[in-house]
């Protein structure tokens, strides 16, 4: 985990030093287009702009072995808490999505599986696809105009109080994808079991169907969906970065991008980390579970 | 003869009441909340309003902070605001304020001069770099004390608690510095706690109550607030909403009262029959330009210059690509400039003329040129694409070279372009503005096109001088004339600012120097207003 983190610092640290513009020139673009030479000479010597790379990396990293990612361009905040501020609402967001596309997507593709060529198979490979393909700005767009411009069930936007009601739009915008991600994968896998010789010999044996599900075909099949849930699950806070500026939600993706745009490095340096260690311990977690569901891993 | 005296009577009665029904509903409604937004980002930059100098984050200051003086949006000019009366020196260096003794801060405490000179020595700490320092740097001493050879700024004098002296480094009009929003007052000694950038306290209408980053920031009505009978509404959300559909979404789905509109949604809204009845339009004090750099050869000379001004059909542009959300730009000051010459006429369309000035100027068949350029959809790339083929007929090729805004403020300053496109700030201080074009002024300030015209600098440096607001206006209507014929840069247009809000929103400003940005004290609900609010 540390070597990851490592180069993930130095390679953000890399290419924010490359990339052109920098806070102070963002401050101008979002300004009135004007300079005062001295406060920008003097702004780059507070945020020890003025030094070389390798001394700012270094200090960096010294700062981040003491758990310090350091203070905001922008807010003269802590980064630390400007991050803890932003990452309920996404995580509150990624798990709700989720959670939706767990409980939809599985059993749909299992059901299609059960009865590959039905007309239910069809229409779930169809929107699965379809789901996979359709941007999320459109989609979240569209949900907007229906249930809330439309029907006038939900609010648009906002976090409102936190509450349920404005979490279910960019939730279910946001579950589209993996839902049917999951849907695909877990139709796959199914069918991948189902035509196993051990399925074959169950069956011979005479076992029920309600135990040849759930004892052999969920058990061997889950495997690989815990994988996909795994991965979405981890890429989703990433992808949240379209629908919490859509929908004004305030989380950690949003906070990337004003931040990206605005060149504010450490702020964008602690995101990224904590994007990272978020996919890392979703797989560690992933690795744990694939143990439990089948111990021949961890004896492999 | 009774009959017609009672009929007579009826009917004045019935008119008079017709005028005291319809001055009622001219009279401001108290209470109430109103959903505000905040369209220029997804987030505000900070609630330290004296270290940004964005706009996204004058949402902010404007609710829950006051400057010395303010910008008013229905006069379109700046006026006293913590000071009562305020008396000149002959030789306009020194002013004396006479401080409102009626102004609170969220924390209960009375405003003094002590507020005033601590928030301005805040500005200018040394070792700090505060973005209000730009302003305050006008007083005597400011710079001294920011570099650490002075302890306090020398230029500011308090004289009791309630009268305050300041003294500038040259004759200036304070009012267009001392109103920045970056130059906010905050109550000594609170602002550099951890607490205030979570919890700023002012001087405003409205107190800070909740902050939810990246999503909305409310404010609730402050009762000690000095303004007569304001502010209205007792709440205010500001939602953050850079996303122009989901606004769209959310301005028709009655949740948010206003909607700042970009050309797309302009032409949608006026073609509407209900949302097309509140709309309000102002000519702001941005003008958007392509720059010439000097140190490119041919734009040396002002023949070439002036005939890309011809070889653009500006007009066609702003209609086609702008859907006439832009007044075509005469000069560089906008209209609503006090120096603005209302009978000057922009550079008309003439491909022919362009060629005859670029063989004049020793360029007969054209030349090329790089036009560093943003992607944004009025004074981006989309406008670069229209110019190309414009250009070309007259024989000069363009390359664009599309950059991200903060690669552009960074490039320009620095002077490495050949051309490139912007919308600057030319308003509301004509001075202010046409400081950009006098040759002491450097390019990383914002003299970007290296412009250096000695008929230009006589003219303002007599406006710096001039006794009165008039003949100052006058000489830089002159100097804005003469850089017309110069041509330092082609001249597209001046923004208009189009704003959509919902019926029961009442006490909107035109306000020119940025339309989004209202003075909330003066904005009311009606009885329309959506239940539950």
């Amino acid at each position: 985990m540390i070597p990851t983190i490592l180069a993930v610092s130095l390679l953000i640290f890399v290419i924010f030093s490359v990339i052109p513009g920098s806070f102070t020139s963002s401050l101008i673009a979002d300004g009135k287009g004007r300079n005062d030479p001295k406060v920008v000479e003097q702004m780059n010597k507070e945020f020890g702009l003025d030094k070389p790379v390798y001394q700012r990396f270094g200090s960096y990293i010294i700062n981040l072995a003491q758990l310090d990612l350091g203070q905001s361009f922008r807010t003269r905040q802590p980064v630390t808490h400007m991050l803890l501020e932003r990452a309920w609402p996404t995580m509150k967001l990624a798990i709700a999505a989720m959670v939706i596309a767990i409980l939809i997507g599985v059993p749909l593709g299992f059901v299609a599986a059960l009865k590959p060529g039905s007309l239910l198979d069809t229409t779930t490979m169809i929107a699965a696809v379809s789901g996979l393909s359709l941007p999320q700005f459109w989609l979240g767009l569209l949900a907007m105009y229906v249930f809330a411009l439309t029907l006038g069930w939900l609010p648009s936007f906002g976090y409102g109080d936190g509450g349920i009601r404005n979490l279910i739009l960019p939730a279910v915008t946001l579950s589209v994808a993996p839902l049917a991600l999951l849907a695909r994968t877990t139709r796959a896998a199914v069918l991948d079991v189902m035509s196993a010789d051990f399925i074959r010999t169950a069956r011979s044996k005479g076992m029920n169907a309600y135990r040849l599900v759930t004892w052999h075909l969920m058990r061997n099949a889950l495997v690989l969906i815990i994988t996909t849930v795994g991965l979405q699950f981890g890429s989703l806070m990433g992808q949240a970065v379209v629908i919490e500026k859509l929908f004004s939600w305030p989380g950690l993706g949003s906070l990337l991008v004003d931040s990206v745009s605005m060149r504010d490095i450490p702020v964008v340096q602690g995101a990224i980390l904590m994007i990272v260690l978020w996919f890392l311990i979703i797989n560690t977690v992933v690795d744990v579970l694939y143990a439990v569901i089948d111990p021949r891993i961890s004896h492999g | 003869m009774y009959k017609r005296f009672a009929l007579q009577s009826t009917l004045a009665a019935m008119l008079l009441a017709g005028v005291a029904m319809s001055a009622s509903a001219e009279e401001p409604r108290k209470g109430g909340t109103i959903n505000f937004v905040a369209p220029y980002g997804s987030s505000f930059g900070t609630l330290d309003n004296q270290a940004s100098p964005a706009t996204q984050d004058e949402f902010v200051t404007k609710a829950i902070h006051r400057r010395l003086y303010a910008w008013d949006g229905n006069a379109n000019k700046p006026v006293l605001d913590l000071a009562t009366e305020v008396s000149a020196s002959p030789d306009r260096l020194t002013y004396t304020y006479k401080l409102r003794q009626d102004a609170y801060f969220h924390n209960d405490k009375k405003m003094t001069a002590d507020d005033i000179i601590d928030s301005y020595k805040r500005i200018m700490t040394p070792g700090k770099a505060y973005t209000g320092a730009r302003y305050i740097s006008a007083i005597k001493g400011a710079s001294d004390y920011s570099d650490g050879k002075a302890k306090d700024i020398a230029g500011l004098k308090k004289i009791d608690d309630f009268t305050l002296e300041i003294t500038f480094n040259e004759p200036v009009n304070p009012a267009f510095q001392l109103m920045q929003p970056s130059t906010v007052i905050y109550p000594s000694g609170e602002a550099d706690k951890d607490s205030f950038k979570s919890h700023p306290i002012g001087l405003g209408p409205y107190k800070f109550a909740e902050y939810v980053p990246g999503s909305r920031l409310t404010v609730e009505k402050w009762d000690k607030f000095y303004g007569a009978d304001k502010p209205h509404a007792d709440k205010i959300n500001i939602m953050i909403m850079g996303e122009a559909s989901a606004r769209d979404v959310a301005f028709r789905n009655k949740e948010v009262d206003v909607s700042v509109l970009g050309p797309a949604q302009y032409v949608a809204y006026k073609n509407d029959p209900e949302l097309s009845k509140n709309i309000l339009e102002v000519a702001e004090v941005y003008t958007r330009l392509v720059g010439f750099n000097t140190d490119f050869k041919p734009f040396q000379d002002k023949r070439v210059r002036q005939a890309i001004n011809y070889a653009i059909d500006s007009d066609l542009i702003i209609k086609r690509l702008g859907k006439d959300k832009a007044y075509r730009a005469v000069s560089w000051l906008p209209l609503s400039s006090p120096a603005f010459d209302k009978a000057a006429k922009p550079y008309p369309y003439d491909p022919e003329k362009a060629k005859a000035l670029l063989k004049e100027a020793g360029y007969p068949d054209g030349f090329e040129f790089e036009l560093t350029a943003t992607q944004n959809e009025s004074w981006g790339l989309t406008i670069v694409e229209a110019i190309i083929p414009m250009l070309d007929k007259v024989g000069i090729k363009v390359k664009a070279k599309p950059v991200e805004a903060a690669v552009l403020s960074e490039v320009v300053p620095a002077g490495d372009f050949q051309s490139f496109m912007w919308s600057l700030e030319s308003g509301p201080d004509p001075m202010t503005a046409m400081q950009c074009f006098y040759s002491k002024t450097s390019q990383s300030a914002c003299n970007y096109y290296k412009f250096n015209n000695k008929d230009f600098d006589k003219l303002y440096e007599a406006a710096l001088s001039a006794p009165t607001e008039e003949q100052k206006n006058d000489l830089l209507r002159q100097a804005n004339n003469l850089l017309q014929d110069e041509a330092p840069v082609w001249f597209f247009n001046y923004n208009k600012a189009v704003m959509a809000y919902q019926p029961w929103l009442h006490g909107l400003q035109p306000n020119s120097a940025e339309l989004a940005i209202q003075s909330y004290e003066q904005l009311w609900v009606d009885e329309g207003v959506p239940s539950g609010r």
